[in-house]
């Protein structure tokens, strides 16, 4: 219609360049004001420099930017206690942007460029799926902080979130115990809700429980009607449903639940991976009466915990709300100073060796590292209440001791993970299973 | 009977949805050609404002909070409007005719949107409020001055880089007094939580099954917006105007319609509409800035289904994709096939069918299959199309 002249083009340019040079001034002094304080002054060789690897910004920055401000509340209090081995630890944040490759790229330039003693990083399993490799080449150090499927042990990683003997497993024994036989399965369509649901059918097979449905919706999909039908069809009569959506879909799912008449007293619903955070997001209205299953809840009885809570609200605000990963990825921090301490050094294969044995009187209580890399945790049961907390209806008496192969799935039943001994390693088979 | 009305509602119910989010666009992409990839955020701004109408009626207590999603629909459809304004003014009247730029520029400016919803706040809304002060206010002081055709260029270059400035200059000075309140997002990166009214949760029971008032809303709304639209375009002078633009926009110029006012009045129109549908999904689904991009692509399959530039079209395609979705999805299909003898492969075709991301595989096959069949979808054009 119009052709664009010389003068014209200049004119929209310098138009394009000023509108984007305002919104960066203004973006600009966002992140100075948050990055104030953790950045300690670097003073050579007074300083140890530690990694910080998560996304920033994408799809997964709503919830991977909580754990990074528990793990710089971590450092912040440990710098201002006196340090490690009478250093500073200065954290470099890379943004792995929710794309995995990413991820590897900002892992390899830490271990690289930066030097790095290790990495705190990772949310989705994909992601870590995707700095392995980097880790095992350069036979480097992740501390990683979520629930996760399990099934995997590697040596490079230390993982503070709970296996699925941690979270998945109890609550259905819970279930199976006090909300009927009957569950219909419901997760995005992704490898941690595909490889959870698989555990819990052979899980329920041995325990006498009956799956009578399951499916899949695509991430960030709102049309769960279908859903519906099928669970009504199902369970005509009430039953229980286990949760294991992400992101948007959780909320579409309790709106409609909710809409069709299924009521938590009748359809008790399970999750997996929704906390305090995502209570908020989604509507106390919907979710009240739901449960939830991890480690740790805020309403944890606890001084730890009390002074966790009080740590990270004075930080970051009186509104804010803490949960399970950004507990593990702010114990994973202490954890990993208690192993430097020990060993007097941060060399990586002391550092490994020192970490197994570790213990730390952590907000959701006693947690011992393990050799299989995996910590020791409570679980328990939430309900959902008025304020968008939990109460805590169940948990079990001690720590549970991680099984990261899981002994449901015959495809890995019978194996262990040992790094303390260099004849088992990653998978052996246990004798005597 | 009732699990045949409860597939009938069921299917229904996705079909409205789909339609509504697709009317804006119907209007948009059907009638004027332009292949506008910000309908999704045009349907998050429409989510958003649901959110601040929700928040100014919170603390008027319960007699108004009831009705606060009857305020927010002209407000979001205001809201989204305005911003289709500003967007066809802006941007897309240059690049009519040509729809790749078009493609790419609504692209750019879906990302854009995106990105302010997440990051707003005063000091941005006050610098691009000075901004838009100085350079507007400069050139329309300077259009009176006589030799402005001849001082044009140069002075919207020099308006530009004065208003730019002033506008940082205010926002660091702002920033450096350090106003917390003023820094704080609006919204942030996080989902918001918009909560239906009490009258709108929970549903109606009927022949055994509940129908959740929140479906029955959006289907009356879908049908309330139809009709209005097609009241718009066929019954008033303006739909008339519309209608003759599109069909043949010279001729239109020569007997005399404001061809540029139609535009921007049909644009303005279409991204009303896309408000509305976000108020409309707010109640289903969460509110968040990702919230148009779980739309689009559907929106545009729709229309592309039900053939461009044709309204009933649109209406008859996103009900049946819904319907037949549903068929799928909830494994009644395969139900129907269980009852009848010797159809077992089929039932067991239909069955591996029968989840939610294979029953959109599916969906999708068929659509593929159908456009092979009539590639102008299901109610074409006939004769020469519009030209732009």
């Amino acid at each position: 219609m119009s052709k664009l002249g010389r003068r014209k083009f200049l004119l929209y340019g310098s138009i394009g360049i000023g509108t984007s040079l305002l919104l960066k001034a203004c973006g600009s002094s966002e992140e100075v004001s948050s990055s104030d304080g953790t950045t300690v002054s670097d003073s050579g060789e007074d300083t140890i420099k530690v990694g910080i690897l998560h996304s920033l910004s994408g799809t997964m920055a709503i919830s991977e930017t909580t754990v990074v401000e528990a793990e710089k509340l971590a450092i912040e209090e440990i710098n201002t206690a006196g340090g490690v081995l009478g250093k500073q630890i200065m954290a470099i944040e890379e943004d792995g942007a929710s794309d995995w490759p990413t991820f590897a790229e900002k892992a390899r330039k830490l271990i690289d460029k930066d030097k790095v003693a290790t990495i705190f990083g990772c949310w989705t399993s994909a992601s870590r799926k995707a700095v392995l490799p980097v880790f095992e080449e350069k036979n480097h150090m992740l501390w990683y902080p979520v629930q996760y499927e399990g099934q995997e042990c590697s040596k490079n990683i230390f993982y503070t979130g709970a296996a699925p003997n941690q979270q998945i497993e109890p609550a259905v024994d819970w279930l199976l115990s006090n909300k009927g036989k009957e569950f219909f399965l419901v997760g995005s369509d992704y490898v941690f809700p595909r490889t959870a649901n698989t555990i819990i059918k052979e899980q329920l097979k041995a325990k006498g429980g009956k799956t009578v449905g399951e499916d899949y919706l695509p991430l960030g999909d709102t049309e769960v009607t279908p859903i519906i039908t099928k669970i009504k069809a199902a369970l005509p009569n009430g039953g229980v449903i286990f949760n294991s959506l992400n992101g948007d879909s959780n909320v579409a799912f309790f709106k409609q639940m909710q809409g069709a008449g299924l009521t938590p007293d009748k359809y008790p619903v399970m999750s997996v991976s929704i906390a305090e955070e995502e209570v908020r997001q989604i509507g106390t209205e919907y979710l009240k009466g739901h449960y939830a299953a991890w480690n740790y809840f805020q309403t944890v009885e606890s001084p730890q915990n009390d002074q966790f809570v009080t740590a990270f609200k004075n930080k970051y605000g009186e509104d804010r709300v803490t949960n399970d990963p950004m507990e593990a990825a702010y114990i994973m921090v202490y954890l990993w100073k208690q192993a430097v301490e020990q060993a007097g050094t941060t060399d990586l294969e002391a550092v490994r060796k020192a970490a197994i044995g570790q213990e730390f009187d952590a907000p959701e209580g006693k947690v011992k590292m393990h050799p299989n890399h995996h910590i020791s945790k409570t679980v328990r049961i939430g309900q959902v209440r008025d304020d968008g907390l939990f109460d805590i209806v169940w948990s079990t008496q001690r720590p549970l001791d991680p099984i990261p192969w899981n002994q449901y799935v015959p495809q890995t039943k019978g194996y262990g993970c040992d790094w303390t001994d260099p004849n088992k390693g990653g998978k052996y088979k246990v004798e005597g299973v | 009977m009732s699990a045949l009305i409860e597939g009938l509602f069921n299917g229904i119910s996705i079909g409205s949805v789909l339609l509504i989010a697709a009317l804006g666009l119907a209007i948009v992409f059907g009638l004027m050609g332009v292949i506008n990839l910000a309908h999704g955020e045009l349907m998050m701004l429409g989510a958003y404002s649901t959110f601040v109408v929700q928040n100014v009626f919170k603390p008027l207590g319960e007699p108004w909070f009831e009705l606060y999603i009857l305020f927010s629909l002209p407000v979001a459809f205001i809201v989204s409007a305005l911003v289709g304004l500003a967007l066809e003014r802006g941007v897309i009247r240059f690049l009519y005719g040509r729809p790749l730029e078009t493609l790419l520029a609504t692209w750019g400016v879906s990302l854009i949107l995106r990105q302010f919803v997440r990051s707003v706040n005063w000091l941005l809304v006050i610098s691009i409020a000075v901004f838009c002060l100085f350079f507007f206010g400069g050139m329309t002081i300077l259009k009176r001055r006589s030799n402005w055709e001849r001082i044009r260029n140069w002075a919207i270059t020099i308006l530009l880089v004065i208003s730019s400035g002033i506008a940082i200059a205010v926002g660091f000075l702002i920033d450096r007094v350090g106003q917390i309140a003023l820094t704080k997002p609006w919204f942030s990166a996080r989902n918001v939580d918009v909560t239906a009214p009490t009258w709108l949760r929970g549903g109606l029971k009927v022949l055994g099954f509940q129908m959740p008032y929140a479906r029955l809303f959006i289907i009356a709304l879908t049908i309330i917006c139809l009709l209005g639209v097609y009241w718009f375009l066929n019954r008033s002078t303006w739909g008339l105007r519309i209608r003759a633009v599109t069909q043949n926009r010279s001729m239109s110029a020569c007997l005399g319609i404001p061809t540029a006012k139609v535009d921007a009045l049909t644009f303005a129109l279409g991204s009303g509409l896309a408000g509305i549908a976000g108020c409309a999904v707010s109640l289903l689904g969460s509110v968040g800035p990702n919230t148009g991009q779980n739309y689009i692509v559907d929106t545009f399959m729709v229309v592309v289904v039900g053939g461009v530039g044709n309204l009933f079209g649109t209406v008859v395609a996103g009900l049946s994709i819904g319907i037949i979705n549903y068929l799928i999805g909830s494994g009644t299909l395969a139900l129907i096939f269980t009852s009848m003898e010797g159809f077992k492969p089929l039932v067991d075709f239909f069955l591996f069918f029968a989840t939610s991301s294979m029953a959109k595989v599916m969906v999708f096959a068929l659509i593929i299959a159908f456009l092979q069949v009539k590639p102008a979808g299901l109610f074409p054009q006939k004769g020469r199309t519009a030209e732009l």
